[in-house]
């Protein structure tokens, strides 16, 4: 317990459980319908955009941040539309990007600031990083992402469930799914700074594929998605102080243990 | 009364037309088959009706309904196998079309939820999982979430493809039991000989032609070719 609060005293773990909750509620809500909807390569692409964004940032001068976010929001726009074009199989396209991203990250890198610990907490997260602007966008992303799901839920699940129907029968299907795209952009890249560009696609993953181990209904998916995020993260995050681990490896590695626990849980109900 | 009158309706797909000058129509309470073989372009009219974005030209009008109001029963999606959702859940999402928000049902779209899942005899599933269910059972329920967004014409995809034989003469009764109680059907299917039968009009769609009309017409027109 003296634990806890002497890490709740230091200004920096206290942005990172902020960040991190609010990281954890919306990652897993938009990871609940990319999961269903066949996307889940896509956080693991756009973070590596993002990563490659922030590295050409930096060799500029300008805010990563900043600067990855339009990018990253044009990249998901890219490769959302990639899968409705069957002509290119949006899975090889996800890598293509992925790829070609972080190798231009790398590439500019190198040849400019060196891979200095900039670059590598970008790859790998750093929670000691993040500033009062990272808090903020994180916060605001974070209500945005709650409120639209709670505000417009019959039709997000409509549409996950049924597209061309939810179309039909007049639901605003483009209009949701541009939200997504720019909600699961932003997400990613704020989730890069905690989490690291190599271990976002995790906590989109991770809680959606846990809950749905012992959910039936799409309502219970998403609640415990949103719970289990939650508490893997915590857990993580207090792990890491403990062990002095990185933060984002062991987030994903409670996460893990989570998707375990569920999966046992769902096997012995079935017997 | 005519709900529906098509009339000139030419369709594209990739600038190659599909078909070419159709023409029908569906009265209230009708019973429509749309046969052809593959490639005619049944499915192509089908989205044309719903107003996908298929290139076409003539005049489609709807009378008392827009166009939303089509209780649509696509044919089901690779993804909906593992996906966790209720039978609830997928019988409601037919009413998802309405309002700028959506964050629950009211309670008269609850109670018409109910009475359709009475109605198809799926209410004891209510709480069960859609992946869990039989074919059979699962085109029951989109067939309940398609009359939940219906007003007065439901159009049917293949209904009965997939199905074995007594899960589809059950869904055969029940789509004649939903046109018994005044809702017009159109169906699209390539069992020409069980469309003759189910059927009160016949729209046949072939290469560079079309037949529409009763289905004893129907029969006779296709005599005559022969």
């Amino acid at each position: 317990m003296e634990f806890i609060t002497q890490i709740f005293s230091y200004p920096f773990a206290r942005r990172a459980i902020i960040v991190g909750l609010l990281l954890s509620v919306s990652a897993a809500l938009l990871g609940v319908n990319l999961v269903l909807k066949r996307f889940s390569m896509l956080g693991d692409g756009l973070s590596h955009v993002s990563f490659g964004a922030a590295a050409v940032g930096l060799a500029l001068g300008v805010a990563p941040l900043g600067f990855s976010i339009p990018i990253v929001i044009v990249a998901a726009f890219l490769l959302l539309r990639l899968k409705q074009n069957s002509k290119i199989n949006g899975d090889a396209a996800t890598a293509i990007v992925s790829s070609s991203a972080l190798a231009v990250g790398i590439t500019v890198a190198t040849l400019t600031t060196g891979m200095n610990t900039d670059i590598s907490n970008y790859m790998f997260g750093s929670i000691l990083a993040l500033g009062k602007s990272e808090v903020i966008i994180a916060a605001v992303c974070g209500a945005l992402i709650i409120a639209v799901y709670i505000l417009f839920y019959q039709k997000i699940f409509t549409t996950a469930f049924d597209e061309d129907f939810a179309a039909v029968t007049g639901v605003k299907v483009k209009w949701y799914s541009s939200i997504n795209a720019i909600l699961t952009a932003v997400t990613v890249v704020i989730g890069m700074r905690v989490m690291g560009a190599l271990l976002i696609s995790s906590i989109i993953t991770f809680p959606a594929l846990s809950s749905m181990r012992i959910c039936k209904h799409y309502k219970c998916t998403v609640i415990v998605a949103a719970v289990v995020s939650v508490i893997s993260f915590l857990t993580g995050l207090l792990l890491s102080f403990a062990f002095d681990i990185p933060a984002g490896a062991a987030v994903v590695l409670t996460n893990l243990a989570a998707f375990l626990i569920l999966s046992l849980i769902g096997k012995v109900k079935q017997i | 009364m005519n709900i529906i009158e098509v009339k000139n309706l030419s369709a594209f797909y990739e600038n190659r037309m599909v078909f070419e000058n159709v023409e029908f129509t569906v009265t209230e309470g009708d019973y429509l088959c749309i046969v052809g073989e593959n490639g005619s372009g049944k499915t192509t009219l089908m989205k044309t009706l719903l107003g996908f974005d298929i290139k076409h030209t003539g005049t489609i009008k709807f009378n008392g309904f827009t166009k939303r109001e089509i209780g649509w029963l696509p044919q089901k999606t690779q993804h909906q196998k593992d996906f966790p959702a209720s039978i609830n859940e997928v019988v409601m999402s037919g009413f998802a079309g309405g309002g700028f928000f959506g964050a629950r049902y009211n309670k008269a779209q609850k109670e018409q939820a109910n009475q359709n899942m009475k109605l198809l005899d799926i209410e004891s599933l209510a709480e069960k999982s859609f992946s869990e269910l039989s074919g059979g059972q699962q085109q029951k329920v989109l067939l309940c979430r398609a009359l939940c967004a219906a007003k007065k014409v439901l159009l049917l995809d293949e209904p009965v493809t997939g199905l074995d034989q007594s899960s589809a003469e059950e869904m055969y009764a029940l789509i004649k039991k939903l046109n018994k109680s005044g809702i017009a059907i159109i169906m699209i299917s390539h069992d020409i000989s069980r469309a003759v039968s189910e059927a009160e009009h016949i729209l046949s769609l072939s290469d560079n032609s079309f037949f529409f009309g009763t289905d004893s017409e129907y029969i006779q027109h296709t005599k005559e070719d022969i």
